[in-house]
């Protein structure tokens, strides 16, 4: 472990930035969002001079550590607010400060004719701030802090134009859903504090090798719960899409490459939990498979571009949340895809945002068509972004996603099979409604409305969607050459993977099965979508019908536990009135009536009080002169 | 002479004049029932002390009737104020310490 004196500025830099613009008001509405993209910038130089610096490190002296304050001190528990650059964290601050400044130069151009531009700014670097204290941080507690505040971030940005009552309303339900997800990692981090002692990571996984099964399945149960949450997960997954009501650069940079996937990074950081504990690794397996084709499916029958592109990333996170819980081998190809899936699926959303911009935010699909001769960057952008995501060699997807269908396959037995054919399924609706993204908005006739006027957007913003566009061609090659990636976190998901001989399927074949369930899928859509309705037709199959509404999670939610929650309440509020306030309410009514009655022997008449005090006497003389007889 | 027949007077004064207290409205005639419940009470206490033979019982009804001198002053003087105001000496007009 090397000390360091820098990671505190990776987070105080864009927190004071956010506190900044939040504080001055008005007054920074000409330069603010100038200086938060700098501020991102500088941050983004800090991480890559810090990973140069790694380099230079070799062994156990690569990771880094600063103590930046003594947190809590409580006899035994002590709780430093520390950071710790390790070989994962520097992977997230690379992709987190890097296409986070990406998207600040796009917003700049996107939200300018916002007059809130410069609150949107802050509240970018705010999440920044806590995007990154959630990847840096060395304790359960100190990634929590971050945990909740990208998760006010997150509520704050997807709210950002709330004065549309339903757009405020999809951030609460962002923020109730993460809520829920919180409290799973709130009791994993109690759970683990009861067994071991201690919150931080090194100290749970000295702890985690004497720990007994059914407390590691809890932890890793909570914490897979933690992770569905905040990456929209089965059974957690149905904020996603709603999310989809803030602004687009929200939408790429939360809700597509880096706040959904602090699921991952969660499960991959705690990997000695899962890796001591099969019972929450097959949860964790099965979690990823069901929300990997639950996504797919509602991708498939969605006409609003960015709900599809949202559904598609709840779809790409199933699959790393699938990688693992395939246990040590999967830990690095779940990173991959975790990295390459940033920069194709970011670039993928700002082409979304860039037509939107251009149509003046229309987001029907069915309103689109031939825009790729109008928007040539964009069109061009968006299908790199396309190829990569379906696997096509030599862009980024092939080479992340083929590894998880690849090990799926190899977790042996039935469960390979399963797995491997799940991913391998999701790969095909993955190319089938890919391309009909591509279909509906890019090729075809002309279906806009006639006040649009699609047009190419400005530099500032095509720039960034370009360089996306680079990564998600050259990402994958990159971090697979000599098994770049696998090596580079192996110190940290603590595993050479030396099983190789009981390779289920080698990857020459599994490739070519993904390339030809994707060529099938790209068939199905181009067959499918060769004419296109404005309006969408409704005469169709129940599960298209099923899809369309999101498979009905929002209905299962409403009837399982909305409406029984609401009827609970209401019965406690009957109870509350009726039983406690009728208990005190009779008190009352008791006290009143008897003393009503007392009062009437009050009358105010002198002769009537001299007969009753002659009758007392009478009554006492009387007694003593018993007694005494 | 019995001395008991004293006692019996007493008692007989102290009735009467517990009977006027509750049964008549007027407040002059009630005060002067109370007098006379009074007087009873100084009639025992005379009596007391001839039977036992000292003078407590006499010394007991001097103070009774320097309490009961006051009273009157202090009574009168309420029973003509609540008449001047209420043009009524009827102890059942002034009844509104109820209310």
């Amino acid at each position: 472990m090397t000390t360091s004196t820098n990671l505190v500025y990776l987070i105080a830099l864009p927190l004071f930035s956010a506190a900044l613009l939040l504080l001055l008001g008005r007054i920074a509405d000409k330069w603010g969002h100038i200086f938060a993209t700098l501020i991102s910038g500088s941050v983004f130089v800090i991480g890559v001079a810090e990973f140069f610096a790694m380099q230079d490190r070799d062994g156990e002296a690569r990771a880094a550590t600063q103590k930046v304050f003594e947190w809590i001190s409580v006899g035994t528990f002590q709780v430093d607010a520390s950071l710790l650059l390790d070989q994962l964290s520097i992977c997230f601050v690379l992709l987190i400060s890097g296409v986070g400044t990406l998207i600040h130069i796009y917003s700049i151009a996107y939200m300018s004719h916002d007059h809130d531009r410069r609150r949107f700014f802050a509240y970018l670097n705010l999440f920044i701030a806590a995007m990154l204290l959630l990847v840096l941080g060395d304790s359960y507690l100190n990634l929590y802090v971050g945990w909740e505040g990208v998760g006010l971030a997150s509520y704050l940005l997807i709210g950002f134009w709330n004065q549309k009552p339903e757009y405020a309303t999809a951030a609460k339900k962002a923020f109730v859903a993460n809520r829920v997800g919180d409290l799973g990692l709130s009791l994993a981090i109690m759970i683990a504090f009861t067994q071991f002692g201690t919150v931080t990571f090194a100290g749970v996984k000295e702890g985690a090798s004497g720990a007994s099964a059914g407390a590691l399945t809890a932890i890793g149960a909570m914490l897979l719960l933690a992770a569905a949450g905040k990456s929209a997960q089965f059974p957690l997954q149905s904020w996603l899409g709603d999310a989809m009501a803030g602004p687009t650069p929200v939408s790429a940079l939360i809700h597509a490459a880096t706040m959904v996937t602090a699921g991952v990074y969660l499960i991959t950081r705690s990997n000695f939990i899962f890796d001591a504990s099969p019972t929450a690794q097959l949860m964790v397996v099965t979690v990823g498979a069901i929300t990997l084709l639950f996504g797919a499916l509602i991708g498939t029958a969605k006409d609003d571009i960015k709900k599809a592109l949202a559904a598609s990333t709840m779809s790409q996170i199933g699959y790393m949340i699938l990688a693992t819980g395939l246990g040590p081998v999967g830990y690095a190809f779940a990173i991959m895809h975790l990295l390459t899936h940033g920069f194709f699926k970011a670039g993928m959303f700002l082409g979304a945002g860039s037509v939107m911009h251009g149509m003046s935010d229309e987001v029907n699909m069915r309103r689109y068509g031939a825009i790729g001769k109008v928007m040539p960057i964009t069109a061009a952008t968006f299908g790199l972004g396309y190829l990569a995501i379906l696997g096509v060699p030599p862009f980024a997807g092939f080479y992340s996603k083929d590894k998880i269908i690849e090990t799926a396959f190899n977790a042996g037995g039935i469960e390979g099979i399963l797995l491997g054919g799940a991913t391998l399924l999701g790969a095909a609706i993955t190319a089938f409604y890919m391309t009909r993204v591509i279909v509906l908005t890019f090729t075809g006739t002309k279906r806009w409305d006639e006040n649009a006027h699609p047009h190419e957007s400005p530099l500032l913003m095509w720039a960034p969607m370009a360089i996306l566009a680079i990564g998600s061609v050259t990402s994958g090659f990159l971090l697979n050459s000599g098994s770049a990636l696998v090596n580079w976190l192996q110190p940290v998901v603590n595993e050479r993977h030396e099983h190789h001989a009981e390779e289920f399927l080698p990857p020459l074949v599994v490739s070519t099965m993904a390339l030809v369930v994707v060529a099938i899928g790209i068939a199905f859509a181009i067959l499918k979508y060769r004419t296109v309705s404005v309006i969408a037709p409704t005469d169709v199959s129940i599960f298209t019908k099923a899809a369309r509404k999101d498979l009905y999670q929002d209905s299962f939610n409403e009837a399982v536990l909305m409406r029984p929650g609401q009827k609970l309440t209401a019965g406690l509020v009957t109870t509350d009135y009726k039983v406690i306030d009728g208990l005190v309410r009779s008190v009352g009514w008791i006290i009143q009536t008897t003393s009503s009655a007392l009062r009437s022997i009050q009358n105010g008449y002198v002769r009537s009080y001299a007969l009753i005090m002659v009758l007392g006497v009478l009554t006492l003389v009387t007694a003593i002169w018993m007694v005494t007889l | 002479m019995d001395i008991a027949n004293y006692i019996y007077l007493s008692v007989l004064l102290f009735t009467i004049g517990a009977i006027g207290v509750v049964i008549r409205r007027n407040a002059i005639v009630v005060f002067m029932c109370i007098e006379l419940m009074l007087n009873a009470a100084n009639l025992a206490f005379v009596t007391f002390s001839r039977v036992h033979g000292n003078l407590s019982g006499q010394v007991a009804s001097f103070f009774t009737m320097v309490v009961a001198a006051c009273e009157v002053v202090v009574g009168l003087a309420i029973i003509v104020t609540i008449y001047r105001s209420r043009r009524s000496a009827s102890v059942d007009d002034a009844s509104l310490l109820k209310r």
